[in-house]
């Protein structure tokens, strides 16, 4: 792969198709933990590794898979890596996971991941599945984060931004921003 | 033969479910032990935010007493009990129990109780309820109601939540979460006054108690 299509890759995952702001996938956890920065960068930081592993997974074993079974075989990957995800993060990092509660585990129903499974990584070789896995889960986490920081700066002034209400305002502004830049 | 896919997908199928099995197997043994020492010492930290108003002069997690199940406390495994002194006078035990009715998995308390039957009071260790629901029940706002109350305070009848002609103030649009966190803390208040002298009996080391 040429530099230049590596940073193509990259324009996308970080901006053209953003998960979260074009996509619209993945947007519970999105939504639900993005009251502070930390909780934004812990949960990006556990759903990129997911799915970086996940997409590698899912891509050395297309080979021998048949199409049939495919979507029960990316829920197994998918499951089991949360697990481990949720494991790891309980013996390395409790205080961060006791703030995420539920959502680690449901890393496993963010759509961003199967659909990152069945688009990209069941039909192009593992180099360039991990490498689609890293850029997709990098745009997703930048935009927790940020999404997070807004969010605690903002509830300095105004209480309702690290209520649930302000994760729905936060992120149609970061949407709304987002296609203003484009539009330019 | 027509048979001959449906066999080679369920193999492949039984293979990645063995091998991801396999995964999560190998993390939980090299996690284990970490998790477990996490659990504990988040549970030191714990204990003394419920002994508030309590005045005691022991090493907090150094007096321990393991009641083997089965028990009357709530829940199935062995309960553990710390019990502070003030000079040698029993002056508070902190009952570490496991409510089995919540609506999502079992929720683990912590229960501080006096010498004279009164709740010093309660930390929630760990719960899977739902997030902006039953998870209110984590909150210093609703668990500071329980503290100073007793068997007598209210009376039997009124240890339950309003919604059942009970005292307690549950939480908006759960009320199974709070039903069970009310039951578990008078179970315990109950197993209290009913073996107050095991409680807090001296046995020579307290750690062999489970043997």
């Amino acid at each position: 792969m040429t530099t230049q299509t590596l940073l193509d890759r990259f324009r996308n995952g970080l901006w053209y198709e953003n998960p979260g702001l074009v996509q619209l996938l993945g947007l519970c956890p999105l939504l639900a933990v993005t009251s502070t920065f930390v909780n934004g960068l812990g949960l990006g930081i556990a759903t990129l590794c997911v799915l970086v592993v996940s997409n590698g997974l899912v891509s050395s074993t297309r080979s021998w898979i048949r199409r049939e079974i495919r979507i029960p075989i990316y829920v197994l990957i998918i499951a089991s890596l949360v697990t481990c995800t949720e494991l790891i993060f309980k013996a390395w990092f409790p205080d961060l996971d006791r703030s995420l509660g539920i959502f680690i585990p449901l890393i496993v129903t963010n759509c961003a991941i199967v659909a990152r499974a069945e688009i990209f990584a069941s039909r192009n070789p593992v180099g360039p599945s991990i490498i689609d896995g890293l850029v997709m889960g990098s745009g997703f986490a930048l935009l927790l984060m940020a999404i997070g920081a807004f969010r605690e700066l903002v509830a300095m002034g105004w209480l309702l931004a690290v209520l649930p209400p302000g994760a729905f305002f936060s992120l149609a502004l970061a949407i709304a921003a987002k296609n203003w830049i484009d539009q330019r | 033969m027509t048979d001959a896919p449906v066999i080679r997908g369920g193999v492949t199928l039984a293979t990645i479910a063995a091998i991801c099995t396999a995964l999560v197997a190998v993390t939980f043994e090299l996690t284990d032990d970490r998790i477990e020492a996490n659990a504990q010492a988040w549970l030191e930290q714990s204990l003394l935010p419920v002994l508030a108003g309590v005045s005691f002069d022991s090493g907090i997690s150094e007096d321990r007493l393991i009641v083997p199940a089965p028990h009357e406390l709530p829940g199935n495994d062995d309960a553990v009990i710390y019990r502070v002194y003030a000079g040698d006078a029993a002056a508070a035990a902190l009952f570490v129990i496991t409510a089995r009715d919540g609506y999502s998995g079992p929720i683990r308390l912590l229960v501080g109780i006096d010498a004279n039957g009164a709740v010093t009071g309660l930390s929630v260790l760990e719960h899977r309820e739902t997030p902006g629901l039953g998870d209110g029940i984590e909150l210093p706002d609703w668990t500071r109601q329980f503290v100073g109350r007793s068997l007598g305070n209210p009376v039997s009848s009124g240890w339950k939540i309003r919604g059942d002609g009970g005292e307690f103030d549950q939480l908006t649009g759960a009320s199974v979460t709070p039903r069970a966190v009310v039951k578990a803390v008078r179970e315990t208040l109950e197993y209290f006054a009913a073996n107050s002298a095991t409680v807090f009996a001296t046995t020579p080391d307290p750690e062999k108690v489970t043997q």
